[in-house]
């Protein structure tokens, strides 16, 4: 059994960054991680895969004055550590000087006494063992693959674990380390349609705490109405329409945001929302806050990945755009301050990331924007990767239902929507109230008053 | 085997810790220790290297090193996995155990001795990318570089990388086979913003496949350059694209990305195994247009799908999947293949040895037809010319998929005129398919760029096609009419 100790992470953290400094470094950075997983899968009642591992690994940073090299190895041996070092090193010699690069200032650097405990491990969660996970698999499939007969198969029922600590310890004096758990429960039925062609749907609920997870029945039932929701699905004619977006398909709009927002892409020019803040960028309904101080949120850590302390950064407030999430570097490309934002890599590279990106629930149900919408497509699942940051143009496969007086009609399947997110969001015009933190990006249901739905 | 490269495995022949007969039979029976049909051990050593190359510089290079062992145990259907990272004797048995604990009665014998296959030569790794010295790599970063900026004045920005790999792999099978395999791989690409007029546009371009820096001999870094450039440029002008049905011409080579999706994941006999996919039980049936002859070739040379052995220990060679229209066969794993009572394909493989493996494709073909790519054009009256792709998806189970256009043009009148705005295409992979109305004499292979990703493992794969002209697919523009 591996302990995640974090102090023995550290430890070896501190030899390599040691060794580096040694050999020439003028900053060495070096982040740890231990970790466990187990996955299983139950299809038609019986275990399919049981895959259960460990796993360790080490990125280092280096610079040598405004020369970057950043390396990775599983390789733990003596010898093998030697010539990590060696080709770090190696590989910054390389590199060309970038004014830009260096660590950030050690006076920003967090103390271990100022980490908060942000209750990220669960002990439950990593005690999960095959045979239990097995058991609650096969309630899931059952629950799911029983509630109706034309659920004829299954894709099946996952249950997974994963537990670990990750430590960082760099030469400008940080050292912190984290231990957090998480798991997930999911199952897949498949349908018979009339047409002959077969109809997938699924349900999923993750946490970070056993407790909180929904029971492995609930997940079963509710995968079965989703499934049987889809039979008879037809195309759309091609029309403007307004579109609400549950929040499985909000979250994918909402990272589409996160990822042109984020500091790299500024400076990089490659988002449609350089040069944008202090200005509208979605409707005054839209409140975003990047916030890594969730206790037990999926995306929770008390320090970033240069080792500055974490802090809530509201990042749209009424519509308008506050601030870009940065790390050192961008902050530095853009004249400005970290957001302590930062992200190491497994490769060991360093660059900004959200955390718990969450946009804000509104007051309505999710039912009661259902019934105040006339006419929409609301969509479940959406498809492939037609989104421009340069341009902020998107177009994606969707499938859902149509709505109609505030109640839904026919599933719909095999059609795309398509409009410039800048428009998209600017058209919000209804959020609901039902966010659930199962993801580190999400969002409650929401609507946009038109975009084109394109079929036939 | 090369004796010169500074980079090998230590479980390997030229490592320092060898794994052999001895040391595999003893994991394996360990492996079988709890019963079982079926185990095999899979250790790889993969080493990657990445130069990046933004503003003028190389910012930053980097290395990786991974490596370990995948213990596989299976029993009827169910597969017992586990992997360490660590190869000692103690965590290796570990593994072992653990992958041990799915089986319960039963029980395959343990191979008295090892029958080691003889490879095919699809790939050489005598001369790898990773032990060239930096400076010249960084050298080829800097032209490509040089060579956008020369290109044209508004160009405002210019990334270019380039990723190294080996991948190292010893298989050993309780049915008695050993193999090893050394797989190198390589992957340039050029990404350019151009700006005019306040608008802003990105172009990229890239290739690669398994070989060492031979591949500029074949693409140099200004063809990578300028053909970014000239995708850039060309978006500058963009429309919005129209909304609804329409004709619509791929052209050759990466449209392939097409097929992948509208078929080739569908034939993947997991799913069929299963019961899961719209094409279970549909072979000898009619699935695509009479012009439609679609195989998985894992044999082009240097090629990125290409494999001598599938991470199983099979040999894949050129497989028919579909003939004429016709459905002919899927593409099988050692465990599908048990189960529909076939020959293995050689289409078993997995990302790493921290995953067991699934039917995947290599590369996938749609072979060339009879029409000239020009005549193919002038026979559209309103419909889409699809040049670059992003990528697709499909569902498998009622095979609607979608890809993504990252350059594309409206065709009038059998001619093609304005440049569209990135643009998504959705259709259902069996309708699609028969509404193959022309293909072009012009069949290409992609550049080696695509990653396809399924149940979150990666593997390297080629696409290849003629120019086609399908009848109808619904293009998801935003302009109505």
């Amino acid at each position: 059994m591996i302990e995640y100790d974090i102090d023995k992470l550290m430890e070896l953290g501190t030899k390599v960054m040691e060794r580096a400094l040694k050999k020439g470094a003028s900053v060495a950075e070096v982040g740890v991680s231990e970790g466990t997983h187990l996955s299983v899968k139950v299809r038609m009642g019986e275990p399919e895969l049981v895959e259960e591992a460990g796993s360790k690994s080490l990125g280092l940073r280096v610079m040598r004055g405004q020369q970057v090299a950043v390396t990775h190895t599983s390789d733990f041996t003596e010898a093998g550590l030697e010539r990590f070092v060696d080709d770090a090193l190696e590989l910054a010699n390389l590199a060309q000087p970038d004014p830009f690069a260096g660590p950030p200032d050690p006076a920003l650097l967090s103390k271990i006494s100022q980490h908060p405990d942000l209750q990220l491990f669960d002990a439950a969660v990593n005690d999960l063992d095959a045979a239990r996970a097995i058991e609650i698999a096969k309630r899931m499939e059952k629950s799911a693959l029983g509630f109706d007969k034309r659920l004829t198969n299954s894709e099946g029922a996952n249950v997974s674990r994963q537990a670990g600590a990750s430590v960082l310890v760099t030469s400008g004096g940080f050292r912190g380390g984290v231990r957090g758990t998480y798991t997930s429960l999911s199952v897949h039925p498949v349908a018979d349609d009339a047409d002959g062609k077969k109809r997938s749907g699924y349900y999923w609920s993750a946490r970070r705490f056993a407790d909180e997870l929904e029971s492995a029945e609930a997940v079963g039932l509710e995968a079965a109405r989703r499934t049987l929701q889809k039979l008879g699905s037809r195309k759309l004619d091609t029309q403007e329409v307004a579109v609400i977006f549950d929040p499985d398909a909000g979250r994918s709009i909402l990272g589409l945001l996160a990822s042109c927002i984020n500091g790299g892409s500024i400076w990089r020019k490659s988002s449609y929302l350089i040069d944008r803040e202090g200005q509208q960028v979605a409707s005054p309904l839209v409140n975003v806050v990047d916030d890594p101080l969730i206790a037990r949120g999926p995306g929770s850590r008390p320090f970033d990945g240069e080792g500055l302390l974490s802090r809530r950064n509201s990042v749209v407030e009424s519509g308008i755009l506050k601030t870009f999430i940065l790390d050192t570097y961008s902050a530095k490309k853009l004249g400005k301050k970290s957001t302590g934002n930062a992200s190491r890599g497994s490769g060991g590279g360093v660059g900004p990331s959200t955390t718990n990106f969450i946009l804000q629930p509104g007051k309505l149900s999710a039912q009661e924007l259902l019934k105040s919408t006339d006419k929409a497509l609301y969509v479940t699942d959406m498809m492939g990767f037609g989104f421009n940051a340069v341009t902020g143009d998107f177009s994606r496969g969707a499938s859902g239902f149509w709505i109609e007086k505030g109640e839904r009609v026919f599933p719909v399947s095999e059609v795309t929507i398509s409009l410039n997110l800048d428009e998209m969001l600017k058209r919000i015009d209804a959020i609901a109230d039902d966010l659930d933190h199962r993801t580190s990006i999400c969002t409650p249901t929401f609507r946009i008053s038109s975009m084109t739905v394109a079929g036939r | 085997m090369s004796t010169t490269s500074r980079y090998h495995a230590p479980f390997g022949p030229a490592g320092a810790e060898p794994v052999d007969a001895e040391t595999a039979r003893k994991l394996l029976s360990t492996a079988l220790s709890r019963g079982g049909d079926y185990a095999d051990l899979f250790f790889e050593y993969d080493v990657a290297g990445s130069y990046s190359l933004e503003e003028g510089i190389l910012k930053a290079a980097g290395r990786s090193v991974s490596q370990g062992l995948g213990v596989r145990v299976m029993k009827g259907d169910a597969t017992g996995y586990a992997y360490v990272q660590e190869l000692t004797p103690e965590a290796m048995q570990r593994a072992a155990v653990t992958a041990a604990q799915i089986a319960a009665g039963g029980g395959a014998p343990i191979p008295t001795s090892f029958e080691v296959p003889s490879l095919s030569a699809r790939y050489a790794a005598q001369h790898l990318s990773l032990d060239i010295t930096g400076e010249s790599k960084r050298e080829l970063l800097l032209r490509a570089d040089r060579a956008a900026r020369a290109a044209d004045s508004h160009i405002t920005r210019v990334e270019a990388s380039l990723h190294e790999e080996l991948r190292e792999i010893l298989l050993a099978t309780s049915t008695g086979k050993l193999v090893h395999d050394r797989q190198p791989m390589v992957r340039f690409s050029v990404r350019v913003i151009a700006e005019s007029n306040g608008k802003r546009q990105s172009g990229s371009s890239g290739g690669g496949g398994r070989m060492g820096l031979e591949y500029f001999e074949q693409k140099s870094p200004e063809w990578h350059a300028k053909e970014a450039v000239r995708h850039a440029l060309a978006m500058l002008d963009a429309r919005e694209s129209p909304a609804g049905e329409l004709e619509v011409v791929l052209a050759p080579g990466d449209s392939g990305v097409l097929l992948h999706e509208a078929v080739g994941h569908g034939l993947e006999a997991d799913f069929n195994r299963k019961g899961t996919s719209n094409y279970t039980g549909r072979v000898g049936q009619r699935v695509a247009s009479d012009l439609c002859t679609v195989v998985d070739d894992a044999t082009l040379f240097g090629s990125r799908g290409t494999i001598h052995v599938d991470d199983e220990g099979n040999l894949p060679e050129r497989a028919v999947l579909i003939e004429n229209g016709v459905l002919v066969g899927y593409m099988h794993d050692q465990h599908s293949a048990k189960h529909f009572k076939v020959t293995p394909t050689g289409n078993g493989r997995r990302e790493s040895f921290q995953s067991h493996p699934m039917p995947r494709m290599t590369n996938t073909w749609l072979l060339g037809g009879q029409s000239d790519p020009e005549e193919i054009v002038r026979s559209v009256k309103r419909g889409i010319y699809a040049k670059k792709f992003g990528g697709g998806q499909v569902d498998i189970s009622n095979g609607d998929f979608v890809f993504s256009l990252t350059e594309s043009y409206l065709i009038e009148d059998g001619k093609i005129t304005v440049p569209l705005k990135g643009v998504n295409l959705i259709g259902n992979g069996p309708d699609v398919m028969s509404k193959v109305s022309m293909l072009g004499t012009d069949f290409e292979t992609s550049d080696g760029v695509w990653t396809c990703g399924k149940d979150g493992q990666s593997v390297p794969v080629g696409v290849g096609c003629p120019t086609i002209k399908i009848a109808a697919m619904t293009v998801g523009g935003t302009q109505m009419g």
